[in-house]
């Protein structure tokens, strides 16, 4: 069974934290350490970024950690390496997540088959097109085992969330308002008032919220409404910060509390 | 042999070149935008303002000028399609005047717009403060520091000037802050994209009100020569949108042969280039499938040229698909190059072009014509905004440098 399947199953009655890092950042050789660390304390899920050097979804703080790690070196095959090294220890879904430039020139196909051989679930291009999704990357996934997690936003309609519903598997990412990656302080109302209208849509995937969310009470409320949450940028800037995984993930159990 | 289709296709495709690659959060807007821009543009309300605004504050049409001293040194017929004397010193204006009417239209009230030489940025702001509507225009940091008289005009002109500092800090860069403001602001804001690039149907909304040069040329070809065609047409190509337009009515007569110089920079075989079409790959740069200048990692490379408004590592769809099907023929023209035929456009003729144009006019010694060829050269611009360029680079203009 894929683990991302799994995972939503297993642990229906419980809230989800999946977190985001950027690979090849603060160091090149740093993504294993990263992961293992966060399987370690606790963390549900991991998003894999891969660097891209126009990242358009993206605010500043993961702007600059794909600058970094593209001036550290990282590749596609780099990172498929490094994970490829830790496959036996990794028990929680790793999702990897990047444009679709660079898994375009890596060949789709050949992106699906290093997934599988790494020990990868799923992927989330946030710029494939939904038709391009179901034509051309959609058969090869499928084949694969493999989830390509796509996103619904506030500005996406009911008739398009059930089609996104309709043709994905593993679980919904929903964008938590209008914005590029970053981290706010609050959802206000008009987000709750969305929050509450997809909840009550009944989709057939979980969804996990993710955009915006860094502390206690905006943490609270993606959970409240969805299988869990995703926290990127507020992870990034911490993993920069304290330079290792650890001291970042506490830090950011301490910021989640707050 | 069957006929090919050069222009969108209705999956906003030209060829296997362009589509939206936008993330879902725009996905709405674009679609929008889709659906409603054929409408708008054909209709007759928006027709009517949009020429009406063209002939009275554009000061079109542009003339027709036959250069009599250029033509004997190459040994043609030489027209400059003379863009450059439109109002803010360039073709940008027919593109902005055009989609500010568009957002109007479609109830937007905020407009947005990256800009690279900042003709962009001038002309977008222009029609904001024609039309009341608030601006805000992104632009390299690069490019504000090289032209910076062009950024106190757009200040004059009450748009708000954001610097953009990631990556090389010129166009691209800009391009997709542009984006990322729109992801945050997708309800209010029109984006007023300045070239024949980005997510379908931008590539078709610019191709479309550039088109209004080509259809000039037609009636000015036939009260000079007698026939409403040339046997060559030549424009600079960055993002393709002087380009588009000056092609746009004559892409499918095969009498018509079409060069466009794209910025060589250091030269091709060198890492400053920003010649897509010479050194791109097919690839996804803002928003739609095209030709790109990218790593074998798929990074998208920086380009480099002396010519803020040619500095994109990517280029139009619509060009990507014409090149490859061999319809234009594409020059790579270097830095020294462009220099020295702006000086000598400014020598012969007495215009002083842009530096983006001054690549075209440096098509023409590439170029082997017959007497009787009609040539018609499209000057996309003033250079008024380069002329601390063209001074600093003097050692490149030869004979014309002395001084």
């Amino acid at each position: 069974m894929n683990k991302i399947n799994k995972l939503f199953s297993e642990c229906a009655d419980r809230k989800l934290l999946s977190l985001y890092f950027c690979a090849g950042c603060p160091t090149l050789e740093g993504t294993a350490d990263v992961i293992l660390t966060l399987q370690d304390n606790g963390i549900d899920m991991i998003e894999v970024g891969i660097p891209f050097s126009d990242p358009l979804a993206d605010g500043p703080v993961i702007q600059s950690a794909g600058t970094v790690a593209l001036k550290n070196g990282a590749t596609l095959q780099k990172i498929f390496d490094q994970l490829e090294s830790i496959k036996d220890k990794v028990r929680i879904p790793l999702v990897m997540m990047g444009y679709l430039n660079v898994v375009m020139h890596y060949g789709i196909e050949r992106f699906c088959q290093s997934c599988v051989k790494c020990g990868a679930s799923g992927a989330i291009i946030p710029d494939l097109p939904f038709d391009d999704y179901l034509r051309d990357v959609k058969p090869i996934a499928d084949k694969y085992d493999l989830r390509i997690i796509m996103m619904i936003t506030p500005e996406t309609s009911e008739e398009r969330i059930r089609f996104i519903d309709e043709h994905t598997d593993g679980f919904i990412y929903m964008v938590s308002s209008a914005s590029i990656t970053g981290t706010q302080n609050s959802f206000g109302d008009a987000k709750l008032e969305y929050f509450k209208r997809i909840d009550a849509m009944k989709l057939k995937n979980p969804r996990m919220i993710g955009f915006g969310i860094s502390n206690k009470q905006t943490l609270e409320n993606a959970q409240e409404y969805a299988a869990g949450a995703i926290i990127g940028s507020k992870f990034v800037s911490l993993l920069n910060e304290k330079g290792n995984p650890k001291d970042a993930v506490d830090a950011l159990y301490q910021a989640i509390k707050q | 042999m069957e006929k090919k289709n050069y222009f969108v296709d209705d999956k906003g495709f030209y060829g296997k070149f362009g589509g939206a690659y936008v993330p879902e959060i725009l996905y709405k807007c674009v679609t929008d935008l889709q659906q409603s821009y054929l409408p708008i543009i054909e209709s007759k309300e928006f027709q009517d303002e949009y020429r009406q605004l063209l002939k009275d504050y554009v000061g079109r049409p542009s003339p027709l000028y036959f250069a009599k001293r250029m033509s004997e040194k190459y040994g043609c017929k030489l027209y400059l399609k003379r863009e450059d004397l439109n109002h803010t010193g360039a073709h940008k204006i027919n593109n902005t005047i055009g989609q500010i009417l568009m957002a109007r239209k479609m109830g937007k009230t905020r407009i947005i717009a990256e800009t690279g030489a900042g003709q962009h940025g001038v002309a977008t702001a222009t029609v904001c403060a024609l039309m009341n509507m608030k601006c805000e225009i992104f632009m390299g940091k690069t490019d504000v520091e090289r032209q910076h008289t062009n950024v106190e005009r757009m200040k004059m002109l009450g748009a708000t000037v954001h610097p953009v500092t990631t990556g090389n800090m010129t166009l691209s860069d800009a391009c997709s802050e542009a984006i990322r403001d729109w992801c945050c602001h997708p309800q209010d804001t029109f984006y007023i994209v300045g070239s024949t690039m980005g997510p379908h149907p931008y590539p078709d909304i610019v191709a479309k009100m550039q088109s209004v040069i080509s259809e000039e040329l037609k009636g000015q070809l036939d009260e000079k020569i007698g026939r409403n065609y040339p046997d060559y047409l030549i424009a600079c190509v960055g993002g393709g949108s002087n380009a588009a337009g000056t092609i746009y009515h004559y892409i499918d007569d095969e009498r018509v042969k079409i060069v466009l110089a794209e910025a060589g920079g250091h030269g091709i075989d060198t890492d400053y280039t920003a010649a897509t079409m010479h050194c791109g790959t097919e690839g996804i740069i803002h928003g739609a499938r095209t030709l790109v200048m990218q790593t074998d990692d798929g990074q998208i490379k920086e380009a480099f040229t002396i010519s803020a408004g040619l500095d994109y590592p990517g280029i139009g769809p619509m060009h990507a698909n014409l090149a490859q099907c061999g319809r234009t023929k594409i020059l790579a023209i270097n830095d020294d190059e462009a220099i020295y035929a702006g000086y000598e456009l400014t020598r012969m003729e007495g215009i002083i072009p842009a530096i983006e144009s001054a690549h075209a006019i440096a098509a023409l010694k590439k170029l082997t014509f017959k007497p009787d060829d009609v040539v018609v050269l499209t000057v996309s611009g003033r250079g008024d905004k380069d002329v601390q360029t063209y001074l600093n680079n003097k050692q490149m203009a030869k004979e014309y440098g002395n001084f």
